[in-house]
């Protein structure tokens, strides 16, 4: 059934017009052109197509466009506009963070969802958090460090 | 330089403006036929032609790979990518800074030694001439062949060894970059329904079933080879999906018959004269099972035939040798056909990606103008391309009264690694074969040695005794199999660290002290040292106690980088990999950050291999399997890892990418067995592995 659900994406009103049942993942590839957000599974095990939904770490591969009306939607392309997701992307470089890259997207959502909801995770929260997201390059201790590194800016920015 | 052998991609493709270009004003250009494959190797590359040309990093870029225009490197595979595209760019980018050089000279009536090159601009006796060499590129003979001899390399490296950060990447993380993101025009969505098996037949396709439940979905069948396209990516992925309610297959008995193996392979033949007394032996067996390439992105192709040309986007490792055997395929010649590398996701060797072009080349020619787009699902990228090769290794060895080796015998078993397109003048390409069963493979040759073999990569032990090595490939499985990671190297690393292990132990000795008492390698006893140092190895460690640590050492192909490791585990409901201690040398590093990366993320996979992962094969059939099929490791699973680099001065660069497979797995392994008091030879180290090794004790 085709349905227009209203939306905000990355800050932006959007209304796309699609069957309801549409994953959010081929909206946001093939409708919007964002391509930060991966197929990798298709099936909620891999976190390659994960995206920040009201705060809340999202699979958009399983997420229906009906389940979206009215909701917030953060992908990584959103990223450098807020400064949260600024810190994690920077921290990301300077940790050297990742080898072929195609996990990154969907990980740096889920550590941005943390770090929203939990300014100073530990380490063990942060694998918790972490722990849907495969990475068969093996960046893992990379990847961990960047988001302590972003943890720490943050908390050093704010007074 | 002078002397050495100049690399064979120069011998190959000799001509200057092949490998550097200045048509762009401002910017090098630089050409090389090896691809990215997330190790980095384009910023590597970058840093190299950029200390040479005496430019900044930023004024270089790096062609697209594309059979039109790169030089022919052969597949980017075997850590040989800084080792051999890095020498020739060095070389090809230090001869044109002398040309250029030479050429200002002339310009300015000055002497070149007067001369020095600043991002581009040609200085005389300290001040900018006002020359550069965009300005001076006409007056180069870029068809002069790159010689490696007339040149002055650069003393001072600038960019070389620092750990610049990849560009590539920062891309990647907040947009598109890989061959999935491509959009062209028009382009129709593809998803190809695999044969199950082996030379499967298609026995019926219910087209109406399929028009009625999924009317935006064409399918397309030629032979055995189904695919599913449409212009909507959302209705072919959805009829995938349901593919066992409108496709069934069936099985031609006799159809698949085994290509011949080679004949068994002498890598060693030990000792000239009469076998040593031994006091006590060992005869054991270790094992791997096939293991999936599980690339975290499914592999994905883009094809167009238009005007009579086929053009392929792929993240191949091989472009050109695929761009033969597509033409072979589809019955064109092989200019007619172009291949554009892309990124994909990390592949570990041969993996679906140049399955996957053929599947986009085949649909393409069916809908001639049209680009159409394959994406495999995740079951196909795990169970359907080609599999790490299963393996055994038979160690029958032993000690004598002074606690030496006196004997050594390792016989190795092995499913082929070295099936790549056009390996042995077949496809090797699975779509091939369902268009035609005639490309099944007839005979299957292993990589030779002087390619760091396949099977027999690393079989040959470092160490200084007499060894008899043999080698046999083993063609009797239907299961397809090819180059992963490391290759051999797993297996046989983990075999004869594991067997020095148990011979340490009948020889009442540290497994240190026993392997320094074998090891005159000064590089080797090196990393050994640093890593257990690093460590605070303790050869008396308690037995049987739950928490141990193992060592382990190797040198990937016998002529790369040496790598030990010491790994300490835990036994609780698995076995868990609480951490890892590893030294390396790797010679020069060019980017330490990137090396370390890659040195890490080897061990992590060769853990992930070693504690959890085998694929399951019953009859020569594999059922589809996702994640949930095979788990790999996890960040709650990773180790706290510890690296270290040795850099002897002057030491060339040595490819870091796959020489902690072989040790981690061993020292794994031999930490598992002083953990538990018992060894287990049959990977993957699971739970279930743990139980029957030791009912069988
Ligand atoms: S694609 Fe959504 S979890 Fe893998
Ligand atoms: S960096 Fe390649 S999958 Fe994580």
């Amino acid at each position: 059934m085709a349905a227009t659900v209203s939306f905000q994406l990355n800050g932006r009103a959007v209304a796309p017009e699609a069957d309801g049942d549409t994953p959010l993942l081929f909206l946001l590839r093939n409708q919007f052109g964002l391509k930060a957000t991966r197929f990798g599974c298709g099936n909620e095990d891999c976190g390659a197509c994960v995206v920040d939904i009201d705060g809340h770490a999202r699979h958009a591969c399983t997420t229906p466009l009906v389940a979206l009306a009215g909701a917030q939607v953060t992908t990584a392309e959103g990223l450098p506009a807020h400064p949260i997701g600024a810190a994690l992307l920077a921290a990301f470089a300077q940790e050297h963070a990742g080898q072929c890259g195609y996990c990154l997207s969907g990980i740096l959502m889920a550590a941005f969802a943390l770090l929203r909801a939990n300014p100073a995770p530990n380490r063990a929260s942060i694998v918790a958090a972490l722990d849907g997201h495969l990475c068969r390059c093996g960046a893992h201790g990379g990847i961990l460090r960047a988001v302590e590194r972003a943890a720490a800016s943050l908390a050093a920015a704010t007074p | 330089m002078t002397g050495a052998a100049l690399p064979k991609s120069l011998t190959d493709t000799p001509a200057l403006g092949r490998w550097v270009s200045l048509a762009e004003p401002g910017r090098v250009i630089i050409f090389t036929g090896k691809v990215e494959l997330g190790q980095g190797i384009t910023t590597a590359l970058a840093q190299i032609a950029a200390d040479e040309l005496g430019v900044r990093l930023n004024q270089v870029t790096l062609a697209e790979v594309d059979t039109d225009c790169a030089p022919d490197e052969g597949f980017t595979a075997g850590s040989q990518s800084v080792e051999v595209s890095g020498t020739t760019l060095r070389l090809a980018a230090a001869q044109a800074r002398a040309a250029l050089k030479a050429a200002a000279a002339q310009h300015l009536c000055a002497d070149p030694a007067r001369l020095t090159c600043h991002d581009g601009a040609v200085w005389l006796d300290g001040v900018p001439s006002g020359l550069d060499y965009w300005a001076l590129a006409a007056d180069v003979d870029w068809h002069q062949p790159v010689t490696g001899t007339s040149v002055t390399l650069a003393i001072a490296h600038r960019l070389v060894g620092q750990s610049v950060p990849r560009a590539d990447l920062a891309q990647k993380r907040i947009g598109g970059g890989y061959i999935h993101d491509i959009e062209l025009p028009g382009m129709a969505h593809v998803r190809v329904l695999r044969q199950p098996f082996r030379l499967a037949r298609l026995e019926r396709v219910d087209t109406d079933w399929l028009a009625r439940r999924h009317p935006k979905v064409r399918a397309l069948a030629k032979a055995d080879f189904l695919a599913l396209i449409a212009d909507d990516e959302l209705a072919v992925h959805a009829a995938q999906a349901e593919a066992d309610r409108f496709v069934r297959w069936h099985e031609v008995a006799g159809r698949w018959q085994p290509a011949t193996s080679p004949a068994e392979m002498v890598v060693t033949s030990g000792a000239d004269g009469p076998p040593e007394p031994c006091t006590s032996t060992i005869a054991v067996r270790y094992a791997r099972p096939h293991i999936a390439h599980a690339s975290v992105g499914p592999s994905c192709a883009l094809a167009q035939y238009e005007a009579g040309r086929l053009t392929v986007w792929t993240h191949s490792q091989g472009i050109f040798a695929l761009r033969t055997q597509i033409a072979r395929c589809l019955g064109l010649e092989v200019a007619a056909v172009r291949v554009v590398h892309a990124h994909g996701a990390g592949c570990y060797g041969h993996n679906g990606a140049d399955d996957a072009a053929l599947d986009a080349a085949i649909v393409a020619c069916e809908v001639p103008g049209r680009p159409v787009r394959v994406q495999w699902s995740r079951e196909d990228e795990m169970s359907r391309g080609p599999l790490g090769a299963a393996m055994s290794a038979e160690i029958s060895a032993g000690v004598d009264a002074a606690g030496r080796v006196a004997a050594w015998q390792m016989r190795v078993t092995s499913a082929p690694h070295a099936q790549r397109p056009g390996a042995g003048g077949h496809a090797n390409l699975s779509s091939a074969e369902a268009l035609d069963g005639a490309h099944l493979p007839r005979a299957v040759a292993d990589l030779p040695e002087a390619a760091g073999g396949g099977a027999s990569r690393n079989a040959r032990a470092i160490y200084d005794f007499a060894q008899e090595v043999r080698v046999t490939i083993d063609t009797q499985s239907p299961v397809r199999t090819s180059s992963l990671r490391s290759l051999g190297a797993h297996l046989n690393v983990f075999a004869i660290e594991s067997a020095m292990d148990e011979l340490a132990a009948l020889a009442g000795a540290d497994p240190l002290a026993f392997r320094l008492r074998h090891l005159t390698d000064p590089r080797c006893r090196r990393v050994l040292i640093e890593a257990t140092e690093m460590a605070d190895w303790d050869g008396g460690q308690a037995i049987g106690g739950g928490v141990a640590k193992g060592l382990a050492v190797a040198r990937y192909k016998g002529k790369g980088a040496w790598l030990a490791a010491v790994a300490e585990v835990v036994v609780e409901a698995e076995v868990r990999l609480s951490r890892l201690w590893l030294a390396v040398d790797a010679g020069l590093l060019i980017n330490p950050e990137g090396a370390r990366s890659q040195i890490e993320g080897g061990a992590i996979q060769a853990a992930s291999w070693t504690l959890k992962e085998a694929v399951q094969v019953e009859n020569g059939r594999i059922a589809a399997f996702g994640w949930s099929g095979y788990p790999i490791m996890r960040f709650s699973d990773v180790p706290e890892i510890e690296t270290r680099f040795i850099e002897p001065p002057d030491a060339p660069p040595l490819g870091a990418g796959e020489a902690a497979q072989g040790p981690v797995a061993a020292a794994i392994g031999n930490a598992l067995a002083r953990a538990l008091g018992a060894r287990v030879r049959d990977l993957p180290l699971s739970r279930a592995q743990i139980m029957q090794a030791l009912a069988g004790e």
